[in-house]
């Protein structure tokens, strides 16, 4: 299990808040140094295997610019708020009680803050990380709309999504990222793509390739929106 | 498995003292290289529970536990209690079969719950098996 990975990042991308006004170019240096330690920020080396997994604690950056929303990405850095209720590799903060197991808090890290300038440098260019344009452009999802209690049963009962996913605070499972805030982080086309087949962004990603056709992943992209819906 | 001895062997065996010794030897050959394959036999079905326990904490633990008691982080908000891995009965009733096909193609495949998802767009068939010898030691080789 790895432990103190609180203190790495904290003390990692602390250096980004003494970032002065920079270029992109700068930017990513000192992106490449303060936030690589927890975020991959270039494909796995495939003769690599699936171990790779377990050493991450963030998300892949590498794809940021195919996956957020700009706003969305600069306001988040300005202020953050955990996404995955138990940390980048689950299992690693995880503890075995005999109610079950628990996620230990104790060894999840916040994500610093950054200044709002800095914040928005940062977004400007980890947006310019877009290798897989041409696997989004294949996507033919259009947002439309699902009444909230058709998709939210399809999402749950039907697909097994709330297995690892909350759609809202407090209710589904732990493991993967909330996705009560997921329509307003991430663009549509990958959600969709993301849902058909996680594994072509990710090969050592924990969320399944769903098999599922368009339709139905269109449906559950549908859902992630009318709840972004409700919550105005 | 041909044994590769000299070439005169084979027409030898006619009961002389010298083909006796010859017998002897390749018997002798033959147990080695059976004992062998039986090692490496091992070995391998050791390499694939390792691998297994890998893939297992990866992609297993989130739902079926770090112990693999079906009481992982995920569970408290399920519907259906995923399988305890460790209930040797319960596995003992499912053939290796049945597992990978529940791994490959998810609970629905095998009339189980639909919140098993199907890993067959993840994981090779290789790494199935690696997870299913590894289902093998979780419930059945360790210490009751």
């Amino acid at each position: 299990m790895r432990q103190g990975v609180g203190p790495r990042l904290a003390g990692g991308c602390a250096a980004l808040l003494l970032l002065p006004a920079l270029g992109l170019a700068d930017v990513a240096d000192e992106v490449a140094a303060s936030c690589g330690g927890c975020h991959a920020l270039a494909p796995p080396d495939p003769a690599v295997g699936v171990e790779e997994r377990m050493e991450r604690d963030g998300p892949p950056l590498f794809f940021a610019g195919n996956k957020f929303r700009e706003e969305w990405l600069a306001a988040w850095l300005e202020a953050p708020k955990r996404i995955r209720p138990a940390g980048g590799f689950a299992p690693a903060h995880t503890i075995t009680t005999p109610d079950g197991d628990m996620i230990d808090e104790s060894t999840l890290a916040e994500h610093p803050a950054l200044p709002a300038d800095k914040a928005k440098a940062v977004a400007a260019y980890l947006m310019t990380l877009r290798p897989f344009d041409a696997l989004l452009a294949e996507q033919t999802y259009e947002p439309g709309s699902i009444a909230l209690r058709m998709g939210q049963m399809n999402f749950s009962k039907f697909k097994g999504c709330d297995s690892c996913h909350q759609d809202e605070p407090g209710y589904g499972g732990v493991s993967g990222p909330e996705l009560y805030t997921a329509w307003a982080r991430l663009q549509p086309a990958f959600i969709s793509a993301y849902i058909e087949d996680a594994t072509a962004f990710d090969p050592h990603t924990m969320m399944p390739s769903s098999g599922l056709n368009a339709a139905e992943v269109h449906k559950l992209a549908d859902y992630l929106k009318a709840l972004a819906e409700a919550e105005q | 498995m041909i044994i590769e001895h000299s070439k005169g062997d084979r027409m030898m065996h006619d009961g002389s003292p010298r083909a006796r010794r010859s017998l002897t030897r390749a018997a002798a050959s033959l147990a080695v290289l059976a004992a062998g394959a039986l090692c490496a036999g091992l070995a391998s079905a050791d390499d694939d529970a390792a691998r297994g326990q890998t893939l297992y904490r990866v992609y297993c633990t989130q739902c079926h536990g770090l112990e693999g008691n079906g009481r992982g982080i995920n569970t408290p908000h399920m519907s259906v209690q995923p399988r305890d891995h460790t209930d040797r009965a319960e596995m003992s009733a499912r053939t290796d079969d049945d597992l990978f096909k529940a791994i490959q193609n998810g609970g629905k495949a095998v009339n189980k719950s639909v919140l098993m998802p199907a890993w067959g767009g993840n994981l090779s068939d290789e790494d199935i098996r690696a997870l299913v010898a590894y289902l093998r030691e979780l419930c059945c080789n360790g210490p009751r």
